[in-house]
Formats: structure tokens, sequence, C-alpha cells
């Protein structure tokens, strides 16, 4: 009887929280621990992936020292425990997270604070050892890890909140935190970050800066330039530099921060942050729409703009090929019918009514007027996080595929789905998939192509075509990912020589031994 | 062979995601200004009500709600779900975060006389009160055989077929209509509201209407003393070896060699 009684008497919340969180690897079948991290890992093995220094043969390591037991010995001085050199676990740190690229670094530094980063910078820096900044490891152009035996230095045990002033808004960090730790803090407080993007759950805030990282709502928000009020950063040659502010306002000088901002490790390895966070919605709800074809999908953001105003917080688009993907290989169900192209528009207010009669509206109108052949509105939490599940998750699907060549240019809108269409006719029998998805309220696109393996003839296809196509309409050949390693040869894709001569000029001067973070960002020649 | 007219709860409550807080008078809950959506093992009954409909065993579905003003945005996703036609019994915030299951059921059963329902489906229990007990009450008040905690349901004949979940494993009773099921977790997985239905819910018919319409007499019979956090969990310690932990059980009294 107090069996029954038990079973029958247990929270419901713990119980609904258990089911609704049960989900299995569809490859494994092993537990999900959390989002992107299988146990086992999906499909290929960290260490089946091919030795970068082996995929790219003409790539020539650069005049740097190689570590030696003593330099071993003299580093593990300065971060007493926290050394990671044992070759099991240096997989992880080495490999890219899709799985795409991997470096020959043998030790991973785990500083606590600013003072042992900039010791072991200035070490690294008086012997000539490159070194590699690493966060989440969450990047997708490979920026993160080492190309041949570059020191790792990780941000992982610089997860201190320092302070949150609740009327300003401004939130001061160390560069490691989670970001999703970060939004629940501020949370608490009625605030939120001001970016979110899928991987969340993973990346640090000192790489979301280091990369500009934008996200699904830098249409709300803007970049991470307008938000940032301070930085403090470790220079190449081990100086801190002190960049700090909690200031929304201060015009004195060269503005420093914006440099590091988007420099993805290159000139320092960024260790705090202040940031400013916007108020947080009281009320979001979610809608995905159905519709035709792309011109609809332009169709309705215009029409969203227009009724939704202010309360419009993200604006994604799908198409049907992204929404088949995420069915067969995450097996995520499409709350509505099949259609050629998917609108998930979200909205954040403050007044609970004004929001629904604004959104009613408009998706009346969109139904009436034949723009939407179809959709749903989410207010309960549990559909909306289903929904955004649907397009969070696509990083993550794809992988299951195998290889993915992943693209994130900036288009006009015009020719925005033209490229995917382009590309899927040229690729046709040597991918498995195109797909075509992305932040389309920024006009950002991204287009991933799939095949079971890595294949250096499907890769002729694709590239330079999509940097030439996207150049073709003074495009960006990265919207928001970065050049890292994968992208900085077509750098003069998207900006002009004088510009990239001044960006040398720049890491000269600030890094004249070439030691932080090499062969990213700037071209090979 | 006429459809059931199927009688469904639906009742709101604070969104499953959300972080509760004690409210400062520890009298209860905040609830202002927090979320609130469907129950969810409600929207399951919805959900098992529509589908009776889609396949033509049930004729009407009829949505019930008794709170404050608000619950009646809980019977219009009823509607958009595909109830035809919803109820709101209308009580006061104060009185009714004083009501408890046997009211609930005095309501039910009163609704669904006046209804002649057949089938009455409810969420097993509802996520803030966890009691469990609505279903299992409107059945006695009614004389009703009932089958709780269903993870599948089978009409056959003037019968149905219920599988419940219980400790044991799964258990499957024939019931006799008219009947209460409440609605386990694994019954189904409910349908997402389409844009067109929602519109649609917005023209259905929702009667207004009071406990004293039913005769329905919902004074409180017990008094909240006071309402409290669970103790905070303390942190756990993390040892090097095997052997540190034995020496911290043995310290604990925990082991005898």
């Amino acid at each position: 009887m107090s069996a029954l009684h038990g079973r029958v008497l247990h929270a419901s919340r713990l119980s609904l929280t258990r089911f609704a969180a049960s989900k299995l690897c569809p490859s494994c079948q092993c537990l999900q621990v959390r989002k992107f991290q299988c146990i086992t890992g999906m499909g290929r093995r960290l260490s089946q992936v091919e030795l970068t220094s082996k995929r790219y043969p003409k790539l020539k390591r650069g005049p740097f020292a190689t570590l030696t037991d003593a330099d071993v010995s003299s580093l593990e001085r300065l971060v007493s425990g926290r050394v990671i050199t044992d070759k099991s676990d240096l997989d992880g740190y080495n490999t890219d997270w899709l799985r795409t690229v991997r470096g020959a670094s043998t030790i991973v530094l785990r500083p606590k604070t600013t003072e042992e980063v900039s010791a072991i910078v200035s070490y690294c820096h008086d012997r000539g050892l490159a070194v590699v900044p690493q966060g989440g490891n969450t990047g997708l152009v490979a920026g993160s890890v080492p190309v041949f035996d570059e020191v790792i230095i990780s941000t992982q045990l610089m997860n201190n909140i320092i302070s949150l002033d609740e009327v300003s808004g401004t939130l001061v960090c160390q560069a490691g935190c989670v970001l999703a730790a970060l939004d629940d803090h501020v949370a608490q407080r009625g605030l939120t970050m001001p970016l979110d993007l899928g991987a969340k759950g993973s990346c640090h805030i000192g790489g979301n800066l280091a990369t500009n990282a934008g996200g699904v709502r830098l249409l709300r928000h803007g970049s991470l330039h307008g938000s940032v009020l301070g930085l403090e950063a470790v220079l190449p040659s081990g100086e801190v530099l002190d960049c700090m502010s909690t200031l929304r306002k201060d015009n004195t000088g060269y503005d420093l921060k914006q440099l590091l901002i988007g420099a993805e490790g290159t000139l320092g390895i960024i260790t705090k942050a202040s940031i400013l966070c916007p108020q947080r919605p009281n009320v979001v709800s979610v809608a995905l729409l159905g519709c035709a074809n792309f011109q609809g999908v332009l169709d309705i953001f215009r029409e969203t703009k227009t009724k939704l105003g202010e309360i419009l917080s993200a604006f994604e688009f799908m198409d049907t090929a992204s929404m088949e993907m995420i069915g067969e290989n995450l097996r995520l169900i499409n709350p509505i019918s099949a259609s050629p192209f998917y609108v998930l528009i979200e909205t954040g207010g403050s007044n609970k009514e004004h929001d629904e009669e604004k959104l009613s509206a408009l998706l009346e109108g969109l139904m009436e007027k034949g723009k939407a052949m179809d959709g749903t509105l989410a207010t309960d939490t549990t559909k909306i996080q289903a929904i955004w599940g649907l397009r969070e998750r696509m990083a993550e699907g794809l992988l299951h595929d195998g290889y993915c060549y992943k693209y994130d240019v900036s288009l006009p809108l015009p020719s925005f789905y033209q490229l995917v269409e382009d590309m899927r006719e040229r690729v046709e029998g040597s991918a498995k998939r195109v797909v075509g998805y992305g932040h389309i309220g920024d006009g950002n696109l991204h287009l991933n192509v799939t095949s079971s393996e890595y294949s250096q003839h499907t890769m002729d296809l694709i590239e330079p075509f999509i940097y030439d196509w996207v150049a073709n309409y003074k495009g960006s050949i990265s919207a928001e990912h970065g050049l890292g390693f994968k992208k900085r040869d077509f750098i003069y894709h998207s900006k002009s020589p004088s510009a990239v001569a001044l960006m040398k000029q720049i890491k000269n001067l600030i890094d004249p031994k070439g030691i932080m973070n090499p062969y990213k960002l700037l071209p090979s020649k | 062979m006429s459809g059931l007219r199927v009688l469904v709860g639906c009742k709101r409550v604070i969104d499953y995601a959300v972080k509760i807080r004690v409210r400062p008078d520890k009298m209860g809950v905040v609830t202002d200004g927090v979320k609130h959506s469907m129950n969810p093992f409600d929207e399951i009954a919805i959900e098992e009500a529509v589908r009776l409909k889609e396949k033509k065993l049930a004729s009407e579905v009829i949505a019930v709600s008794c709170g404050p003003p608000q619950c009646q945005e809980t019977l219009r996703t009823a509607m958009a779900m595909g109830a035809d036609k919803s109820i709101h019994v209308e009580i006061d915030l104060a009185t009714y975060e004083k009501m408890s299951p046997l009211h609930v059921a005095k309501l039910l059963s009163k609704i669904a006389q006046d209804n002649k329902v057949d089938l009455i489906l409810l969420g097993k229990q509802a996520i803030d009160g966890d009691c469990n007990q609505t279903g299992q009450m409107t059945a006695a008040l009614l004389d009703w055989p009932q089958a709780t905690c269903a993870s599948s349901i089978e009409k056959t004949n003037g019968d149905i077929k219920v599988v419940k979940e219980v400790d044991g494993g799964l258990e499957t009773v024939k019931v006799k209509l008219p009947a209460v099921v409440t609605t386990d977790l694994r019954l189904n997985e409910p349908r997402y509201a389409t844009l067109p239905n929602i519109m649609k819910a917005k023209k259905k018919p929702m009667e207004k209407k009071k406990p004293v319409d039913y005769g329905v007499d919902i004074d409180p019979r017990q008094k909240v003393v006071s309402v409290e956090d669970p103790p905070t969990r303390e942190a756990g310690q993390k040892l090097d070896n095997v052997q540190d932990l034995v020496t911290k059980l043995k310290e604990q009294g925990l082991l005898t060699s």
C-alpha cells in the first residue's frame, strides 16, 4: 500500500521533467547528458578525426619553440594542479566541435585568475611558444583548437560572476562563465543576456566576445560591439590590458575593446568582461508559420516588423530540407503541416494583453491574406522550447549525417535563397543534403552541405564557388562565425586589400612574435 | 451509433518550467505576474477526447475550468485543440486558492449530470496540488466506475478497455460507461493548436457559470497553516580516493567495521 502511495503521489513536476528530458542520443541510444553532449560521441570518435597537419599538408608550422619537459615543469608551477598532459584527455581540447579538425597539442593549462593567465602568457612569450585561447570550444571555424602543437589555455576554471548591478543592468564576470549560467543568474533579477545562441549551454562569454557572436536575439539587442561596456585581456606579451568599465558612456580615447571583440583571440586573451544586460521580457510567445515560397518569407518579415514593432525579439527561417533533416536525425516533430518554408517569430514584451493583441492581429492577417499556409502559436514554456528546439538543434542534427560543410553568409535579401538552390544543383550526386536556415531578420544565411564522409571532391565543388557567389553580391563570407582557421584565406572576398594590410600591421604591433592563436583569422598570404 | 459526450477538466496552473517561489507571508506561492498554462495532464486529457472525436467515437467534447477570469484562456486553448464548447465556473481568486479536490469533484459531477455526459476525462493530478483525488472523488459522487492513471483507452461496444500504470507494471481493466478516466503521461502527445483552429476557437461557445448555479458549496474545509521551501540541499563533498570515502563513511557511523 505504501509503495502504491509513494508511486502515485510523487511530485509530478519531477516526473514530467524526467519524461521530457529523457532524450536518448539517436545514434548510440546513450543518455544525452546536456544539449550537444552525448556520452559516447556522435558517430565519429574524436581520435578518428584526421590531424589538421595531415589534412592540410601544404601548411607549415610557424617558427615557434617546441615544448620541452622543462617548459611543462615551469608551467605546472604557474598553474599548480590544473595542467592536463594525459594523451587520453587531450583529444577533446584538440578537436573542434564539428569534428572536422584535430590539433596535436600536448598540454592544456587551466588558469583561475587573470594573474595566472598573465604569468603563463609571459612565459610562453619569452620562450617563443605559440598559444591558443580556448573557451567552450563550440566555435564553427576551427578557431579555438590548435593547428599544430600550440599550448592550449582554457578558461574553463575562470567562471566567477563578479557583480551584477540590478539598476543599471551591468554584469561583471570572468571570461570562462558559461552563457546559459550567466543568463540564469541575471534572469533572477529580471534581466537577460544580450545574446542567445544554440551553444549557450557550453560556450564561454569570453569566446562569445572574441568572436563577436551573433545568435538569435541580435535582431532585438544588437551586436556585442554595443553591449560590452568593458574588457580586461592579457596581451601576447603577458601584459594585462585593463579596459574594464561599467559606464554606459565613456568617450575618452580610442575604444580598444572594440579591437578585441571579434579578433578571435589573435590579439590577446579576454579574461574579464562587463556587459550591459537588458530587461527580460515578462511575456514571451513563439509562432511557427509555414509558407509556400521564399517571397512569402520576405512578405511575412515586412508584415511582422510593421505589426509587431518593438516586441519582435527573433525572426528565423528554415527550408523544408532543414525540417526533414531535423525529423530524420533527431526525431523532432514538425508541429504544423509540411511546407516549403518555415518562419519562427518570437515576441518579448512587458504586457500580456498588448502583445497578444498585436500577435493575433498579425497572425490572422497573414492567414487571411494567404501569406501563411499554416502555423501554430505557443505561449507555454514547454511548447516554446520545443519550437525553438527545431531551429536551435539544427547544427547538432546535421552532424548525424556524417561530415558537415558549414557556411554562414550575409546576403541581400532578394538573392538570399538563390544561393541554396544554386548549391543544391551544383553538388547533386556528391552530397547527402543541402539545407538553408538562419537569421533572416539579419540577412544571415546558414547554408550546410552534408555527406557521410569528408570528400575532397565535394569540398572542391563547394569552395571557392560559394565564396565567389557571395562576393559577387557583395555579401559577407562569414556573417557571425568568424574566419578562424577555415575561412581565413577567403578574407579578401569580403575585405579590401588595404583593410587587410592594416589588420596585419595591427597584429604585428600587438603580437610581434605572432604567438597568440597563430594560423587564424589573417590570411596565410 | 451515437457518439459519447465527453467532459474534460482543465486546470490553469503555474507553468511547469517556472521556478516556484514562496510568498513572503508564507501562506502560499507567488502567482502574480507568473506564467500560467494548462495542467500538462489535462492537455493530455483534451488530446485524448479530441482523438475520440476524430475516430467518431465521441460526438461532443466539453472543456470545463473552475477559477478566476484567466481560466478562460485555458479554455480557449482547449477549444483550439478541438473541444467543441467550454464551461467556465467563475470563482474569485481568494476563494479559488482555498478550493480543494472535493469542491471540484462536486462541481464536475453536477456539470456531468446537467450535460448528460458519458465519459469524464481528467488529468491524474495537477502539478501544483499533486493531490490525485479529483477523478476518484468525482467517480464516487456519481457512483460511476473509474480507471485512473490511464496509458491507453480503447472503446469496445458499451465498455472501455483501459490500461492503467501501476507500481507493478500495467493493469488492464474493462470499465462500463458512463465512467471517469484520469490520464497519465504516456497516454498521448498533445497536439499543437494550429492557427486556423486558434481562430475558430474564438467563435466557439463558452458558458459562464457560478458554483451556486450547481448548488455546490465551496466553503473551504481546510486551512493553510504555512507554506515553506524544502530544506536547502547541502553541498556534497568531493573525495580524492576510495580510502577517504571509507574513512568518511566510518566517521558518520554508516559503516560498522
